[in-house]
Protein backbone atom coordinates (compact mmCIF):
# COMPACT_ATOMS: atom_id res chain seq x y z
CA UNK A 1 0.00 0.00 0.00
CA UNK A 2 2.74 2.38 1.01
CA UNK A 3 5.03 1.21 -1.25
CA UNK A 4 2.78 2.53 -4.38
CA UNK A 5 4.00 6.19 -2.88
CA UNK A 6 7.60 5.72 -2.77
CA UNK A 7 8.02 5.99 -6.52
CA UNK A 8 6.19 9.82 -5.48
CA UNK A 9 8.78 10.18 -2.79
CA UNK A 10 11.62 9.84 -5.56
CA UNK A 11 9.73 12.12 -7.81
CA UNK A 12 9.83 14.80 -5.31
CA UNK A 13 13.15 14.23 -4.53
CA UNK A 14 14.86 14.63 -8.24
CA UNK A 15 12.25 17.26 -9.37
CA UNK A 16 13.85 19.03 -6.37
CA UNK A 17 17.16 17.99 -7.28
CA UNK A 18 17.08 19.31 -10.69
CA UNK A 19 15.74 22.74 -9.37
CA UNK A 20 18.75 23.11 -6.93
CA UNK A 21 21.39 22.05 -9.56
CA UNK A 22 20.11 24.98 -12.35
CA UNK A 23 19.98 27.56 -9.12
CA UNK A 24 23.70 25.83 -8.23
CA UNK A 25 25.10 26.02 -11.71
CA UNK A 26 23.58 29.74 -12.09
CA UNK A 27 25.36 30.42 -8.98
CA UNK A 28 28.57 29.08 -9.78
CA UNK A 29 28.75 30.01 -14.06
CA UNK A 30 27.08 33.53 -13.63
CA UNK A 31 29.25 36.24 -13.31
CA UNK A 32 28.81 40.05 -13.20
CA UNK A 33 30.46 42.82 -10.13
CA UNK A 34 27.99 43.36 -7.47
CA UNK A 35 27.63 46.95 -6.41
CA UNK A 36 25.23 48.53 -3.70
CA UNK A 37 22.67 50.21 -6.27
CA UNK A 38 22.46 47.22 -8.64
CA UNK A 39 21.52 45.10 -5.40
CA UNK A 40 18.69 47.68 -3.92
CA UNK A 41 14.94 47.00 -4.42
CA UNK A 42 13.94 47.76 -8.11
CA UNK A 43 11.47 51.09 -7.48
CA UNK A 44 11.99 52.93 -11.13
CA UNK A 45 14.98 54.58 -10.52
CA UNK A 46 13.84 55.40 -6.50
CA UNK A 47 15.35 55.07 -3.37
CA UNK A 48 13.51 52.72 -1.60
CA UNK A 49 10.93 54.98 0.93
CA UNK A 50 10.16 52.81 3.32
CA UNK A 51 10.09 49.07 3.66
CA UNK A 52 7.32 47.24 0.95
CA UNK A 53 6.09 44.75 3.66
CA UNK A 54 3.49 47.11 4.49
CA UNK A 55 -0.65 47.09 5.32
CA UNK A 56 -2.67 45.43 2.32
CA UNK A 57 -5.51 45.37 1.15
CA UNK A 58 -8.77 43.43 3.46
CA UNK A 59 -9.83 41.84 0.75
CA UNK A 60 -6.95 39.65 0.30
CA UNK A 61 -7.18 38.18 3.75
CA UNK A 62 -11.28 37.74 2.59
CA UNK A 63 -10.48 36.02 -0.43
CA UNK A 64 -7.80 33.27 1.74
CA UNK A 65 -10.53 33.33 4.06
CA UNK A 66 -13.89 32.07 1.26
CA UNK A 67 -11.28 29.78 -0.55
CA UNK A 68 -10.27 27.71 2.91
CA UNK A 69 -14.59 27.65 3.05
CA UNK A 70 -14.61 26.12 -0.02
CA UNK A 71 -11.89 23.91 -0.47
CA UNK A 72 -13.25 22.07 2.46
CA UNK A 73 -16.11 21.54 0.41
CA UNK A 74 -14.80 20.31 -1.85
CA UNK A 75 -12.92 17.96 0.17
CA UNK A 76 -16.09 16.80 1.60
CA UNK A 77 -17.74 16.04 -2.04
CA UNK A 78 -14.79 14.49 -3.64
CA UNK A 79 -15.19 10.68 -1.97
CA UNK A 80 -18.74 11.33 -2.20
CA UNK A 81 -18.64 11.57 -5.96
CA UNK A 82 -16.55 9.15 -5.86
CA UNK A 83 -18.84 6.91 -4.50
CA UNK A 84 -22.24 8.09 -6.43
CA UNK A 85 -22.65 4.32 -7.10
CA UNK A 86 -22.93 3.11 -3.70
CA UNK A 87 -24.40 5.66 -1.55
CA UNK A 88 -27.46 5.71 -3.48
CA UNK A 89 -30.45 8.24 -3.75
CA UNK A 90 -30.15 8.55 0.24
CA UNK A 91 -26.70 10.13 -0.51
CA UNK A 92 -27.80 12.18 -3.19
CA UNK A 93 -30.14 14.03 -1.10
CA UNK A 94 -28.01 14.37 1.67
CA UNK A 95 -25.20 15.97 -0.48
CA UNK A 96 -28.29 18.18 -1.69
CA UNK A 97 -29.01 19.53 1.18
CA UNK A 98 -25.50 20.11 2.19
CA UNK A 99 -24.75 21.55 -1.15
CA UNK A 100 -27.96 23.60 -0.21
CA UNK A 101 -27.20 24.69 2.80
CA UNK A 102 -23.50 26.27 1.30
CA UNK A 103 -25.69 27.78 -1.86
CA UNK A 104 -27.51 29.71 1.01
CA UNK A 105 -24.28 30.60 2.94
CA UNK A 106 -22.94 32.11 -0.78
CA UNK A 107 -26.07 33.61 -1.77
CA UNK A 108 -25.28 35.99 1.50
CA UNK A 109 -21.66 36.54 1.04
CA UNK A 110 -22.81 37.74 -2.44
CA UNK A 111 -25.36 39.68 -1.33
CA UNK A 112 -23.34 40.87 1.68
CA UNK A 113 -20.64 42.40 -1.46
CA UNK A 114 -17.77 39.96 -0.38
CA UNK A 115 -17.36 39.02 -3.93
CA UNK A 116 -17.11 42.41 -4.72
CA UNK A 117 -13.55 44.51 -6.04
CA UNK A 118 -14.13 47.52 -6.80
CA UNK B 1 9.28 -3.87 -20.75
CA UNK B 2 11.55 -6.28 -19.81
CA UNK B 3 10.88 -8.17 -22.87
CA UNK B 4 11.91 -5.25 -24.92
CA UNK B 5 15.35 -4.87 -23.20
CA UNK B 6 16.38 -8.35 -23.42
CA UNK B 7 17.16 -8.44 -27.21
CA UNK B 8 19.08 -4.92 -26.60
CA UNK B 9 21.82 -5.43 -24.08
CA UNK B 10 24.12 -8.51 -24.01
CA UNK B 11 23.45 -11.76 -21.92
CA UNK B 12 26.00 -11.01 -19.66
CA UNK B 13 25.00 -7.26 -18.72
CA UNK B 14 21.11 -9.42 -18.26
CA UNK B 15 23.43 -12.24 -15.66
CA UNK B 16 24.29 -9.25 -13.61
CA UNK B 17 20.78 -7.44 -13.81
CA UNK B 18 18.96 -10.52 -12.70
CA UNK B 19 21.64 -11.07 -9.51
CA UNK B 20 20.49 -7.62 -8.16
CA UNK B 21 18.10 -7.51 -5.37
CA UNK B 22 15.18 -6.91 -6.22
CA UNK B 23 14.99 -3.63 -4.31
CA UNK B 24 17.64 -2.30 -6.07
CA UNK B 25 16.32 -3.42 -9.35
CA UNK B 26 12.77 -1.32 -8.52
CA UNK B 27 14.30 1.48 -7.62
CA UNK B 28 17.16 1.94 -10.65
CA UNK B 29 13.60 1.02 -12.98
CA UNK B 30 11.47 3.58 -11.31
CA UNK B 31 14.38 6.36 -11.18
CA UNK B 32 14.71 6.08 -14.91
CA UNK B 33 11.26 6.34 -15.73
CA UNK B 34 10.96 9.49 -13.75
CA UNK B 35 14.31 10.76 -15.42
CA UNK B 36 12.83 10.13 -18.62
CA UNK B 37 9.72 11.61 -18.14
CA UNK B 38 11.07 14.80 -16.21
CA UNK B 39 13.58 15.69 -19.98
CA UNK B 40 10.73 14.82 -21.76
CA UNK B 41 8.67 17.33 -20.06
CA UNK B 42 11.25 19.99 -19.81
CA UNK B 43 12.25 19.25 -23.69
CA UNK B 44 8.28 19.48 -24.27
CA UNK B 45 8.41 23.36 -21.91
CA UNK B 46 11.98 24.32 -24.00
CA UNK B 47 10.28 23.81 -27.59
CA UNK B 48 6.66 25.03 -26.32
CA UNK B 49 8.64 28.18 -25.76
CA UNK B 50 9.50 28.18 -29.59
CA UNK B 51 6.57 27.42 -30.59
CA UNK B 52 5.04 30.07 -28.87
CA UNK B 53 6.93 32.89 -30.66
CA UNK B 54 6.26 31.10 -33.37
CA UNK B 55 2.54 30.86 -33.18
CA UNK B 56 2.38 34.50 -32.07
CA UNK B 57 4.99 35.73 -34.76
CA UNK B 58 2.95 34.41 -37.24
CA UNK B 59 -0.41 35.59 -36.12
CA UNK B 60 1.18 39.16 -36.05
CA UNK B 61 2.47 38.52 -39.49
CA UNK B 62 6.00 38.28 -38.42
CA UNK B 63 8.13 35.15 -38.94
CA UNK B 64 9.38 34.96 -35.24
CA UNK B 65 12.47 33.43 -33.88
CA UNK B 66 14.32 31.70 -37.32
CA UNK B 67 18.51 32.49 -36.90
CA UNK B 68 19.84 29.77 -34.04
CA UNK B 69 20.07 26.88 -35.94
CA UNK B 70 17.58 25.56 -38.98
CA UNK B 71 14.25 27.27 -38.53
CA UNK B 72 15.16 29.00 -35.40
CA UNK B 73 14.86 25.66 -33.99
CA UNK B 74 17.70 25.43 -31.17
CA UNK B 75 17.09 28.83 -29.96
CA UNK B 76 15.43 27.80 -26.92
CA UNK B 77 18.80 26.16 -26.23
CA UNK B 78 20.43 29.08 -26.91
CA UNK B 79 18.13 31.01 -24.42
CA UNK B 80 19.00 28.46 -22.10
CA UNK B 81 22.76 28.81 -22.21
CA UNK B 82 22.37 32.47 -21.78
CA UNK B 83 20.26 32.72 -19.15
CA UNK B 84 22.68 30.42 -17.14
CA UNK B 85 25.67 32.81 -17.27
CA UNK B 86 23.79 35.62 -16.45
CA UNK B 87 24.54 36.81 -13.17
CA UNK B 88 21.78 36.02 -10.28
CA UNK B 89 21.14 38.85 -8.32
CA UNK B 90 19.75 37.98 -4.57
CA UNK B 91 18.43 42.00 -3.66
CA UNK B 92 20.12 43.38 -0.56
CA UNK B 93 16.92 43.97 1.44
CA UNK B 94 15.48 40.60 0.72
CA UNK B 95 15.20 37.39 3.03
CA UNK B 96 17.84 35.84 1.18
CA UNK B 97 17.10 31.96 1.77
CA UNK B 98 13.34 32.61 0.92
CA UNK B 99 14.08 34.21 -2.20
CA UNK B 100 16.60 31.39 -2.95
CA UNK B 101 13.91 28.98 -1.80
CA UNK B 102 11.02 29.76 -3.35
CA UNK B 103 11.53 28.96 -6.86
CA UNK B 104 12.71 25.51 -6.07
CA UNK B 105 8.77 25.80 -4.41
CA UNK B 106 7.64 26.70 -7.89
CA UNK B 107 9.27 23.95 -9.60
CA UNK B 108 9.09 21.05 -7.42
CA UNK B 109 5.11 20.33 -7.56
CA UNK B 110 5.22 21.37 -11.65
CA UNK B 111 7.32 18.55 -12.25
CA UNK B 112 6.31 16.28 -9.64
CA UNK B 113 2.57 16.10 -10.29
CA UNK B 114 3.62 13.95 -13.22
CA UNK B 115 4.26 11.15 -11.26
CA UNK B 116 0.54 10.20 -11.18
CA UNK B 117 0.10 11.25 -14.96
CA UNK B 118 -0.84 7.88 -17.00
CA UNK B 119 1.25 8.61 -20.29
CA UNK B 120 -0.63 5.23 -21.56
CA UNK B 121 -1.53 1.96 -20.04
CA UNK B 122 1.49 1.19 -18.54
CA UNK B 123 3.88 3.97 -18.04
CA UNK B 124 2.87 5.72 -15.15
CA UNK B 125 5.14 6.09 -12.14
CA UNK B 126 2.93 5.37 -9.20
CA UNK B 127 -0.38 4.09 -9.78
CA UNK B 128 -1.91 5.25 -6.78
CA UNK B 129 -5.89 5.43 -6.01
CA UNK B 130 -5.43 8.57 -4.86
CA UNK B 131 -4.15 9.80 -7.65
CA UNK B 132 -6.60 13.01 -7.92
CA UNK B 133 -6.30 14.37 -4.43
CA UNK B 134 -1.93 14.17 -5.28
CA UNK B 135 -2.35 16.24 -8.57
CA UNK B 136 -4.58 18.91 -6.65
CA UNK B 137 -2.45 18.81 -3.01
CA UNK B 138 0.41 19.86 -5.65
CA UNK B 139 -0.63 22.19 -7.73
CA UNK B 140 -2.02 23.46 -4.68
CA UNK B 141 1.72 24.65 -3.10
CA UNK B 142 3.16 26.07 -6.09
CA UNK B 143 0.99 29.16 -4.58
CA UNK B 144 3.71 29.34 -1.89
CA UNK B 145 6.50 29.31 -4.46
CA UNK B 146 4.64 32.79 -5.53
CA UNK B 147 3.79 34.17 -2.36
CA UNK B 148 7.17 33.48 -0.46
CA UNK B 149 8.71 35.38 -4.19
CA UNK B 150 7.22 38.08 -3.72
CA UNK B 151 7.67 38.57 0.43
CA UNK B 152 10.74 37.20 0.15
CA UNK B 153 11.83 40.28 -2.49
CA UNK B 154 11.08 43.09 -0.59
CA UNK B 155 9.96 45.06 -3.27
CA UNK B 156 6.51 46.77 -3.94
CA UNK B 157 6.00 45.63 -7.09
CA UNK B 158 6.67 42.02 -6.26
CA UNK B 159 4.82 42.06 -3.53
CA UNK B 160 1.84 43.14 -5.36
CA UNK B 161 2.01 41.33 -7.55
CA UNK B 162 2.15 37.58 -5.86
CA UNK B 163 -1.03 39.32 -3.73
CA UNK B 164 -2.57 39.12 -6.90
CA UNK B 165 -1.52 35.95 -8.02
CA UNK B 166 -1.97 34.26 -5.00
CA UNK B 167 -5.83 35.36 -4.95
CA UNK B 168 -6.25 35.01 -7.83
CA UNK B 169 -4.83 31.05 -8.06
CA UNK B 170 -6.73 30.50 -5.09
CA UNK B 171 -10.35 31.57 -6.50
CA UNK B 172 -10.08 29.58 -9.54
CA UNK B 173 -8.96 26.86 -7.75
CA UNK B 174 -12.00 26.45 -6.47
CA UNK B 175 -13.87 26.26 -9.65
CA UNK B 176 -11.36 23.71 -10.90
CA UNK B 177 -12.14 21.87 -7.92
CA UNK B 178 -15.83 22.07 -8.74
CA UNK B 179 -15.59 20.75 -12.20
CA UNK B 180 -13.37 17.81 -10.59
CA UNK B 181 -16.52 16.78 -8.50
CA UNK B 182 -18.68 16.48 -11.90
CA UNK B 183 -15.47 14.19 -13.58
CA UNK B 184 -15.06 12.11 -10.45
CA UNK B 185 -18.80 11.38 -10.34
CA UNK B 186 -18.78 10.59 -13.90
CA UNK B 187 -15.73 8.36 -13.75
CA UNK B 188 -16.27 6.91 -9.80
CA UNK B 189 -12.45 6.66 -9.35
CA UNK B 190 -9.92 8.69 -8.06
CA UNK B 191 -7.06 7.12 -10.30
CA UNK B 192 -6.04 8.79 -13.44
CA UNK B 193 -5.83 5.73 -15.76
CA UNK B 194 -9.34 4.95 -14.16
CA UNK B 195 -10.44 8.17 -15.58
CA UNK B 196 -9.08 7.80 -18.87
CA UNK B 197 -11.00 3.81 -18.97
CA UNK B 198 -13.93 5.61 -17.97
CA UNK B 199 -14.31 7.13 -21.57
CA UNK B 200 -13.19 4.36 -23.05
CA UNK B 201 -14.93 4.08 -26.32
CA UNK B 202 -14.47 6.52 -29.06
CA UNK B 203 -14.87 9.88 -29.20
CA UNK B 204 -18.75 9.87 -28.12
CA UNK B 205 -17.75 8.22 -24.27
CA UNK B 206 -15.80 11.01 -23.79
CA UNK B 207 -16.37 13.11 -20.64
CA UNK B 208 -16.50 16.60 -23.21
CA UNK B 209 -19.93 16.30 -24.20
CA UNK B 210 -22.34 15.25 -21.42
CA UNK B 211 -19.43 17.95 -19.01
CA UNK B 212 -19.37 20.57 -21.87
CA UNK B 213 -19.69 23.74 -19.04
CA UNK B 214 -17.13 21.64 -16.77
CA UNK B 215 -14.77 21.12 -19.52
CA UNK B 216 -15.43 25.14 -20.38
CA UNK B 217 -14.72 25.97 -16.59
CA UNK B 218 -11.91 23.64 -16.13
CA UNK B 219 -9.87 24.98 -19.22
CA UNK B 220 -10.61 28.50 -18.84
CA UNK B 221 -10.00 28.14 -14.77
CA UNK B 222 -6.64 26.20 -15.79
CA UNK B 223 -5.57 29.87 -18.00
CA UNK B 224 -6.20 31.66 -14.85
CA UNK B 225 -4.37 29.26 -12.77
CA UNK B 226 -0.96 29.20 -14.22
CA UNK B 227 -1.19 33.33 -14.42
CA UNK B 228 -1.00 33.34 -18.25
CA UNK B 229 -2.82 35.96 -20.80
CA UNK B 230 -5.45 37.25 -20.90
CA UNK B 231 -5.14 36.54 -16.84
CA UNK B 232 -1.78 37.67 -16.59
CA UNK B 233 -2.46 40.91 -14.00
CA UNK B 234 -0.07 39.35 -11.43
CA UNK B 235 2.79 39.91 -14.44
CA UNK B 236 1.02 42.78 -15.83
CA UNK B 237 4.33 44.84 -17.44
CA UNK B 238 2.40 48.05 -17.61
CA UNK B 239 1.50 48.23 -14.14
CA UNK B 240 3.89 46.23 -11.85
CA UNK B 241 6.59 45.31 -13.85
CA UNK B 242 6.45 41.83 -13.88
CA UNK B 243 4.88 40.87 -10.66
CA UNK B 244 6.23 38.43 -8.40
CA UNK B 245 9.74 37.78 -9.69
CA UNK B 246 10.70 41.21 -11.13
CA UNK B 247 13.93 40.93 -8.87
CA UNK B 248 14.82 37.44 -10.40
CA UNK B 249 17.25 37.37 -12.94
CA UNK B 250 19.38 34.78 -14.83
CA UNK B 251 18.80 31.24 -14.31
CA UNK B 252 16.51 31.79 -10.56
CA UNK B 253 14.33 33.69 -13.48
CA UNK B 254 14.70 30.66 -15.58
CA UNK B 255 13.46 27.94 -12.62
CA UNK B 256 10.54 30.34 -12.24
CA UNK B 257 10.03 30.36 -16.04
CA UNK B 258 10.39 26.21 -16.17
CA UNK B 259 7.88 26.01 -13.75
CA UNK B 260 5.04 28.24 -15.13
CA UNK B 261 5.60 26.44 -18.60
CA UNK B 262 5.67 22.96 -16.86
CA UNK B 263 2.52 23.62 -15.42
CA UNK B 264 0.96 24.59 -18.97
CA UNK B 265 1.79 21.41 -19.84
CA UNK B 266 0.60 20.02 -16.92
CA UNK B 267 -2.99 21.84 -17.05
CA UNK B 268 -3.39 20.57 -21.03
CA UNK B 269 -2.78 17.12 -20.08
CA UNK B 270 -4.62 16.81 -16.89
CA UNK B 271 -7.70 18.64 -19.05
CA UNK B 272 -6.96 16.05 -22.24
CA UNK B 273 -7.17 13.08 -19.69
CA UNK B 274 -10.11 14.73 -17.71
CA UNK B 275 -12.46 15.33 -20.72
CA UNK B 276 -10.97 14.36 -24.08
CA UNK B 277 -9.95 10.65 -23.01
CA UNK B 278 -6.08 10.75 -22.31
CA UNK B 279 -4.52 8.47 -23.89
CA UNK B 280 -7.43 6.75 -25.98
CA UNK B 281 -7.55 7.09 -29.35
CA UNK B 282 -10.92 8.73 -30.35
CA UNK B 283 -11.60 6.46 -33.22
CA UNK B 284 -12.12 3.43 -30.61
CA UNK B 285 -14.45 1.09 -31.63
CA UNK B 286 -14.74 2.21 -35.03
CA UNK B 287 -13.63 -1.10 -36.37
CA UNK B 288 -14.46 -0.94 -40.12
CA UNK B 289 -10.50 1.14 -40.11
CA UNK B 290 -9.27 -2.02 -39.06
CA UNK B 291 -9.47 -3.00 -42.31
CA UNK B 292 -7.85 -0.75 -43.75
CA UNK B 293 -4.58 -1.46 -43.22
CA UNK B 294 -2.81 1.69 -43.43
CA UNK B 295 -5.55 3.10 -41.35
CA UNK B 296 -5.82 0.67 -38.91
CA UNK B 297 -3.46 2.54 -36.57
CA UNK B 298 -5.76 5.29 -35.67
CA UNK B 299 -7.83 3.00 -33.31
CA UNK B 300 -4.94 2.07 -30.90
CA UNK B 301 -4.87 4.44 -27.87
CA UNK B 302 -1.34 5.46 -26.77
CA UNK B 303 0.89 8.15 -25.98
CA UNK B 304 0.94 9.33 -29.32
CA UNK B 305 -2.53 10.85 -29.16
CA UNK B 306 -2.19 12.20 -25.29
CA UNK B 307 0.91 14.09 -26.74
CA UNK B 308 -1.87 15.87 -29.74
CA UNK B 309 -4.18 16.43 -27.28
CA UNK B 310 -1.89 18.25 -24.76
CA UNK B 311 -0.29 20.18 -28.45
CA UNK B 312 -3.76 21.19 -28.98
CA UNK B 313 -4.06 23.25 -25.56
CA UNK B 314 -0.82 23.98 -25.76
CA UNK B 315 -1.51 26.10 -28.99
CA UNK B 316 -4.98 27.34 -27.37
CA UNK B 317 -2.45 28.99 -24.43
CA UNK B 318 -0.93 30.70 -27.35
CA UNK B 319 -4.09 31.73 -29.37
CA UNK B 320 -5.46 32.73 -26.45
CA UNK B 321 -2.35 35.57 -25.51
CA UNK B 322 -2.19 36.30 -29.47
CA UNK B 323 -6.02 37.21 -29.53
CA UNK B 324 -7.21 38.63 -26.09
CA UNK B 325 -6.35 42.20 -24.40
CA UNK B 326 -5.60 42.01 -21.15
CA UNK B 327 -8.84 41.33 -18.65
CA UNK B 328 -9.33 43.43 -15.10
CA UNK B 329 -8.31 42.37 -12.10
CA UNK B 330 -11.95 42.86 -10.24
CA UNK B 331 -13.08 41.29 -13.67
CA UNK B 332 -10.94 38.55 -13.07
CA UNK B 333 -12.27 38.10 -9.93
CA UNK B 334 -15.75 38.39 -10.79
CA UNK B 335 -15.53 35.59 -13.45
CA UNK B 336 -13.81 33.30 -10.48
CA UNK B 337 -16.63 34.01 -8.40
CA UNK B 338 -19.77 35.05 -9.51
CA UNK B 339 -19.63 32.72 -12.79
CA UNK B 340 -17.61 29.61 -12.66
CA UNK B 341 -18.71 28.59 -8.85
CA UNK B 342 -22.12 29.20 -9.38
CA UNK B 343 -22.26 27.18 -12.62
CA UNK B 344 -20.09 24.53 -11.48
CA UNK B 345 -22.58 23.88 -8.44
CA UNK B 346 -25.83 23.70 -11.04
CA UNK B 347 -24.04 21.24 -13.35
CA UNK B 348 -23.00 18.99 -10.42
CA UNK B 349 -26.95 19.60 -9.59
CA UNK B 350 -27.62 18.53 -13.30
CA UNK B 351 -25.78 15.49 -12.86
CA UNK B 352 -26.90 14.71 -9.65
CA UNK B 353 -30.49 14.62 -11.28
CA UNK B 354 -29.38 12.88 -13.99
CA UNK B 355 -27.78 9.99 -12.07
CA UNK B 356 -30.90 10.37 -10.58
CA UNK B 357 -32.91 9.24 -13.76
CA UNK B 358 -30.38 7.14 -15.24
CA UNK B 359 -29.73 9.44 -17.84
CA UNK B 360 -26.52 9.94 -19.34
CA UNK B 361 -22.96 8.29 -18.79
CA UNK B 362 -23.66 7.30 -15.65
CA UNK B 363 -24.23 3.88 -14.28
CA UNK B 364 -27.05 5.20 -12.06
CA UNK B 365 -27.68 5.00 -8.53
CA UNK B 366 -28.57 1.85 -6.45
CA UNK B 367 -31.45 1.51 -4.22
Amino acid sequence: MLQEYLPILIFLAIAAGIGMLLLALGFLIGRGQKDAEKLSPYECGFEAFDDSRMKFDVRYYLVAILFIIFDLEIAFLFPWAVSLDTVGKFGLISMGLFLAILVVGFIYEWKKGALEWD
Amino acid sequence: MADFFAGLVPGFVWDIWNSLPPLVQYLTVTVWKILFLTIGVILIVAFSTYFERKVIGSMQARVGPNRVGPLGLLQPFADVIKLLIKEVIVPSQSSKFLFVVAPLLSLTPALATWAVIPLNNWYVIADINAGLLYVLALTSVGVYGVILAGWATNSKYALLGAMRSAAQIVAYEIAMGFALVGVLMASGSLNLGAIVEAQSGGFSQWFLLPLLPLFVVYWISGVAETNRAPFDVAEGESEIVAGFHVEYSGVAFAVFFLAEYANMVLISTLTAIFFLGGWASPFEGWTFLNDISWLAWLTVGGLPWLFAKMCLFMYTFFWLRATFPRYRYDQIMRLGWKVFIPVTIVWIAVEGAMAWFHIGPWSGLSA
